[in-house]
């Protein structure tokens, strides 16, 4: 790639992500790339397959803005309050466009990842037993183990074109570093042929901040690494700040009627420049106190 | 002292975790019987959830699966890979705790569509981490609230497995594990026949007659003769229990606590 390790968010998402591109932006409702998925609406990318164990907010934009063609995922809705409604939109009525999904579940996604990071062609596990989803999605397949004769599920390893995260602290070089709820951030990365990282801190160098087992993605892994703080709004950062419940709620009322969910996202993500902006107009629209960065957890 | 459907269901759940089990807790109403039994008669009970974190122990329940509070005061943080490879599968999970959306007769249970898979008049969230936790975990408990809609004469789809066509069908699937062994509802307690695999009603709530319970399910429903009545919450249960859902709704900015 031509840009440097460090770059800003907009440059980072026109370089790396493309239209048709499968990518995944990853985060078990910590450290949510929501920014990175901001970006990706605001540089009108379409036709992508958009993989994630659990579509929610994020990914609820890109789909009712018209991005997407394909989801892949394991458990879509907003945790603790309900249904993502773009996401159910698009399934159930086609708006604005038909959405094709395979479904799998948690233990599968993330074996699938560890299969792509792992260089395998699929991964192998004891899954699905008396569940209906084999029937529907011809990516799960069962095989009976060499040794023991038991019949094992297994699926195709992931290689997203684009893995997309958010972490607490990266450096110069571009270390990345990872703390709290770790989810599926490691083997997302590592599974993928590019990866963006957004990060709450720039520090001078990770190995002054991380424990010997603590987990960190060599710079030589990460395609690139934007300082974006506050990037994961309204999902959380360890250390940083709180999961904005209150936004959460406040979504499902915004999603739930087209004309709505459009006028926000017109207001709030297609006339702001970046995040900085988009947060500003959060707190001018009174959706948020403070912006996030400024809270500490 | 009264008391609210929920409230009944949350105690009756909580009150099945026995001190020092290990229990893999699915978001909702299995999270707050859970750390309710943690609160009161379990405080070593050891609380698993699929985001990773291994003896949680949160001072709120949590909105979502993944919130800094059960990572906070957790033995440890483990990835999503290791805790669905290692801990789930690897079988050291004695409860699988686990809610629904619908439920048939042989404790099958959906959280995935109503109506054709294809053309689904209700798109639900879908399967999480459930259909593993049903089939590796040594016995599974479901709690929901009861009534013809959730429990259904034949479900649209199956995700996750109970004892799938009833008799010997789980032991023939290679599930491990005993499977459901109760369902917890607000009207009452429901556990499989030992040979069918039937849910029978074993226990009613006080003050629930079992009329009021047929009518709330979607088949013919079966009584246990032994039909029993469970003890009626305690102060001190409810007191512990209206006390979480106030920090709760306090630290989440609204009434999230549930009723």
């Amino acid at each position: 790639m031509t840009t440097h390790k460090l770059c800003t968010l907009q440059e980072a998402v026109a370089e790396l992500i493309h239209d048709g591109d499968a990518i995944a932006l990853e985060g078990f409702t910590h450290l949510i790339p929501s920014a990175a998925g901001h970006e990706v609406i605001r540089q009108r990318r379409r036709n992508l397959t958009l993989i994630r164990m659990t579509p929610d907010l994020v990914y609820d934009m890109i789909i009712g803005m018209g991005g997407a063609d394909r989801a892949i995922f394991s458990w879509g809705g907003n945790p603790g309050v309900g249904s993502i409604h773009r996401f159910r939109d698009a399934i159930e009525k086609s708006w604005p466009r038909p959405l094709a999904i395979e479904e799998h579940s948690h233990a599968d996604m993330a074996a699938r990842y560890q299969a792509g990071a792992s260089g395998l062609p699929f991964a192998v596990m004891r899954g699905y037993v008396g569940s209906d989803l084999p029937r529907y999605n011809p990516n799960i397949r069962f095989i009976e183990c060499p040794f023991t004769g038991e019949r094992l599920a297994c699926t195709p390893a992931l290689n997203p074109d684009v893995a997309v995260i958010h972490a607490q602290k990266a450096d110069r070089k571009g270390n990345v570093l990872i703390s709290g709820i770790v989810g599926v951030q490691k083997e997302v990365v590592l599974a993928a042929r590019r990866s963006i990282v957004t990060v709450e801190e720039i520090v001078e160098d990770i190995k002054d901040h991380a424990q010997m087992n603590s987990v960190v993605l060599p710079g030589w892994v990460v395609s690139a690494v934007c300082h974006v703080p506050g990037g994961a709004h309204p999902s959380y950062a360890h250390g940083y700040y709180k999961r904005d419940n209150s936004f959460y709620k406040a979504w499902d009322a915004i999603s739930r009627d087209r004309d709505t969910f459009l006028e926000w996202m017109n207001r709030h993500v297609m006339a702001t420049a970046d995040f900085a902006e988009f947060c500003q107009s959060l707190a001018a629209s009174g959706m948020i106190r403070s912006l996030p960065q400024e809270v500490r957890a | 002292m009264s008391y609210t459907p929920t409230e009944l269901m949350t105690i009756n759940a909580a009150r099945k975790l026995r001190d020092r089990q290990v229990c893999f807790v699915g978001i909702g109403l299995p999270s707050a019987a859970a750390n309710l039994a943690r609160l009161t008669h379990a405080p070593e009970v050891v609380l698993i959830y699929e985001s990773g974190t291994i003896g949680a122990r949160p001072d709120v329940l949590p909105l979502s699966i993944g919130d800094g509070e059960l990572a906070e005061f957790a033995d440890t943080v483990v990835s999503v890979p290791e805790i669905f490879r290692y801990w789930l599968q690897g079988g050291r999970v004695d409860v699988g705790f686990l809610g629904a959306a619908q439920i048939d007769r042989f404790a099958n249970i959906n959280t995935t569509v109503i109506g054709p898979y294809a053309t689904p008049r209700t798109r639900l969230p879908g399967a999480g981490g459930a259909p593993e936790i049903a089939s590796s975990a040594k016995e599974v408990w479901i709690t929901l609230r009861q009534s013809p809609r959730s429990f259904v004469e034949r479900l649209d789809f199956i995700t996750s497995a109970g004892f799938l066509d009833g008799g010997d069908a789980r032991e023939r699937s290679g599930a491990r594990g005993a499977g459901p062994t109760a369902v917890i509802t607000d009207l009452g307690v429901l556990t499989p026949d030992p040979v069918t695999r039937e849910l029978t009603l074993t226990a009613v709530h006080p003050g629930i007659d079992v009329e009021q319970v047929r009518a709330a399910t979607g088949w013919d429903l079966r009584v246990s003769p032994d039909l029993r009545m469970t003890e009626r919450p305690s102060e001190q249960e409810l007191a512990i229990l209206r006390d979480l859902h106030a920090r709760t709704a306090q630290a989440h900015g609204a009434a999230a606590g549930g009723d």
